[in-house]
């Protein structure tokens, strides 16, 4: 099951490197995984997508918990939150469809960032199912393309991660 | 304002460490010239392997960090085996290394090695320092990682430029650590859950671990035991908790433990894990995992708790904290004791012809060591005899638990013995892992340390032949190029004696129980087993 975890760390350099290897070294798998300054400067904040199971979820928290660099951990899967993904996504275009595409992109919610004679370069913000979405609507012009930022996170409502 | 490589003596004194171990080389020069300045007895080992092993060895006994040098690169890279070591069995150790200059990092400079990269999976903290003025929090919050909550190693990586740089000296007195808040006080709703169940139990049973030892509650658990009265079983890390001679002990579990402790394991119908992290080796998960028994796993560690078996009751804290008011709380005394009669190893005793039995020299051993005799067995069929056919009273038996690192006995005995001087310690190695560190010899000779040493030698690597006649394939063995023992001791001016017979007993305890560093050479079948 598709967990999604979140992580407040010290920022500081080595933290992206501990907890990246401890997922590969016990095993788990990171689907994606963001990581970014908080409003704190001094705190980074990660959200990170993995594949589990409960029990391997608690394990995952556990240890997650026990890294020295750690200030909070907490797992989003069930509760309410906010979830975004940004997708950049270079399609083939030419003079032919390229009407056709940027509808397309204007209906997914998508904007166009960068246009060449051959391609169009549309950008979504949006959940993961959307972001896929528009990915399947564009197989068939011809993806040259794609970066993904993978998903950040945050609990719905005015409750905090860290007071 | 004085230099950075000073003020690292200085704070390593205010921290109360007398003794370093180990080796020194380029890119650690300023410290040692400090080093060597100060009062501090600086140990020099053969290899950093075995600096860090002496540390842990060291830490082991004093119940406090043990510390260890190494130069950049390869002698730090040296130091991966005993960090590993050490964080498998949550041993405190505090290692320093040398580093290239901070410019010169990610170069490929001469003797560079990124090892907080390399010993990342192998300690609980690290740190490569770039300023110099964040050097005595640093220390201080050092220590502080390594002997709080679970216990462990920490390396503090150092330029050799940023041990030249002036600072001003200033060593904090406290330190608290926003992301690191180990749970000291445990939850007592739990505490009082756990009291109850136990004195519910029909036949409950305590599995005690070396986490016991590494959070100094010794006399804690064994007040606990003295008044509630629970039979003790201990893993191969707990030994020593409880004498083996009280009532109450019914030895060591697991794979290579008593069969009459993994019967009382089997047939109890409450478990309570102290201090002990459920390794596979000490744990067989279809004993613990029967629906008719109540899991109690106490531990400081939370990560530890529903890992490798699933718990009833779990509760985090720190075991002398909760050994305490457990003794407060219960107040029933338990008389249940599990059938000890059952034969142990030590009676199975087979005997080849024209060779020596170790089960029976390691007994004969047991029997005249003193009190407070602590053992050292390294990795192999050696530390399984001597687990189960050496009593553990007072004392301790010192091992590679969750590593299970060969050659770790002799440099753990001589940080021991550092520790301790008037300590009596036995060493039990195969000729395997002697081999890995016979030249440490010489820090035995150097520091004068009584150290008996007992080297089984089967010319085999045993355990890995017991494998391989079990597989029917293909033998590796030592044979061709063993060397002559009592030579290399003798090059060493170490006393030694060889036996070979059963009849040579009396003799070899004799020669090991007179003065100064010895070293026993046992000639053994290769036939020997553990089982």
């Amino acid at each position: 099951m598709k967990q999604i975890i979140s992580v407040l760390t010290e920022n500081r350099a080595g933290v992206l490197s501990r907890i990246a290897g401890m997922f590969s070294r016990r095993g788990y798998n990171i689907d994606s995984l963001a990581v970014g300054e908080t409003e704190d400067s001094s705190i980074s904040r990660f959200t990170i997508v993995t594949d589990a199971d409960e029990e391997m979820l608690e394990q995952i928290l556990k240890q997650l918990n026990k890294m020295i660099d750690t200030i909070k951990v907490r797992s989003l899967t069930n509760e309410p939150a906010t979830i975004r993904e940004l997708l950049l996504i270079k399609v083939s275009a030419d003079d032919s469809n390229r009407g056709v595409i940027m509808d397309l992109a204007a209906t997914a919610g998508a904007v166009v960032v960068d246009v060449s004679p051959q391609t169009l370069t549309l950008q979504l913000c949006s959940t993961p199912e959307k972001t896929e979405n528009l990915r399947l609507l564009c197989v068939k012009y011809g993806i040259k393309e794609i970066v993904r930022t993978g998903i950040t996170a945050m609990q719905k409502g005015s409750d905090v991660l860290h007071k | 304002m004085i230099e950075a490589a000073e003020s690292i003596i200085k704070s390593l004194e205010i921290e109360g460490v007398d003794v370093v171990f180990g080796y020194p080389g380029a890119m650690i020069m300023p410290l040692y010239e400090k080093l060597c300045e100060s009062k501090i007895r600086h140990v020099l080992m053969r290899s950093e392997t075995a600096a860090g092993h002496a540390a842990s060895g060291y830490a082991r006994m004093k119940g406090t960090a043990g510390v260890c040098f190494a130069t950049s690169g390869p002698g730090a890279v040296n130091l991966i085996q005993p960090l590993a070591t050490a964080y498998a069995d949550s041993i405190p150790i505090i290692a320093f290394t040398g580093q290239v200059a901070v410019r010169d990092i990610g170069t490929d400079a001469f003797q560079e090695a990124d090892i907080t990269g390399a010993a990342e999976p192998f300690v609980k903290y690290s740190y490569l320092v770039k300023d110099a003025k964040d050097l005595p929090h640093i220390i201080k919050e050092a220590f502080y990682i390594a002997k709080s909550g679970r216990n462990g190693p920490v390396l503090i990586d150092l330029p050799v430029d940023v041990q030249r740089e002036l600072i001003e000296f200033n060593y904090p007195e406290s330190i608290a650590v926003r992301t690191y808040k180990p749970t000291v006080k445990a939850n007592m709703m739990q505490i009082k859950r756990i009291a109850a169940a136990l004195e519910a139990a029909q036949k409950p049973l305590i599995i005690a671990g070396g986490g016991i030892f590494g959070g100094g509650a010794v006399n804690e658990f064994r007040q606990f035991i003295k008044k509630a009265g629970f039979p003790v079983v201990t893993t191969m890390m707990g030994l020593g908790l409880l004498p083996e001679h009280d009532p109450k002990s019914l030895g060591m579990i697991g794979l290579y433990g008593k069969k009459s402790a993994n019967l009382a394991v089997k047939n109890a119908d409450l478990l309570c894990l102290i201090g002990a992290r459920v390794g596979d080796r000490a744990v067989r998960a279809e004993d613990f995992q029967s629906h008719d028994k109540t899991i109690i796993h106490i531990d400081v560690d939370p990560a530890e708790i529903g890992k490798n078996i699933k718990t009833d009751i779990p509760l985090v804290g720190e075991c002398k904290y909760i050994l305490n008011e457990l003794t407060e709380i219960i107040t029933k005394k338990c008389d249940f004791i599990p059938p000890k009669t059952l034969p142990q190893p030590k009676e199975d005793f087979t005997d080849f012809a024209v060779f020596l039995n170790p089960k029976r020299l390691i007994n004969a051993i047991s029997e005249v060591c003193g009190e407070n005799t602590v053992v050292a067995a390294d990795a192999g069929q050696n530390q399984i005899w001597a687990a189960r056919n050496f009593t553990v009273k007072n004392g301790r038996f010192i091992v590679s638990g969750g590593m299970g690192t060969m050659g770790y006995s002799i440099p753990a005995a001589i940080g021991v013995s550092i520790a301790e001087p008037l300590r009596e310690i036995f060493v039990f190695c195969g000729d395997g892992s002697f081999q890995m560190m016979m030249g440490e010899l010489a820090v035995i000779r150097n520091e004068k340390l009584p150290l008996k040493i007992i080297l089984m030698n089967n010319s085999r690597l045993g355990m890995v032949y017991e494998a391989q006649k079990e597989i029917n394939g293909s033998f590796t063995d030592l044979s061709g190029g063993n060397p002559d023992f009592i030579k290399i001791a003798e090059a060493y001016g170490i006393d030694s004696m060889r036996i070979s017979d059963n009849d040579d007993i009396k003799r070899a305890v004799e020669f090991l129980s007179s003065g100064g560093a010895k070293l026993l050479e046992c000639i053994i079948s290769e036939e020997e087993t553990t089982k």
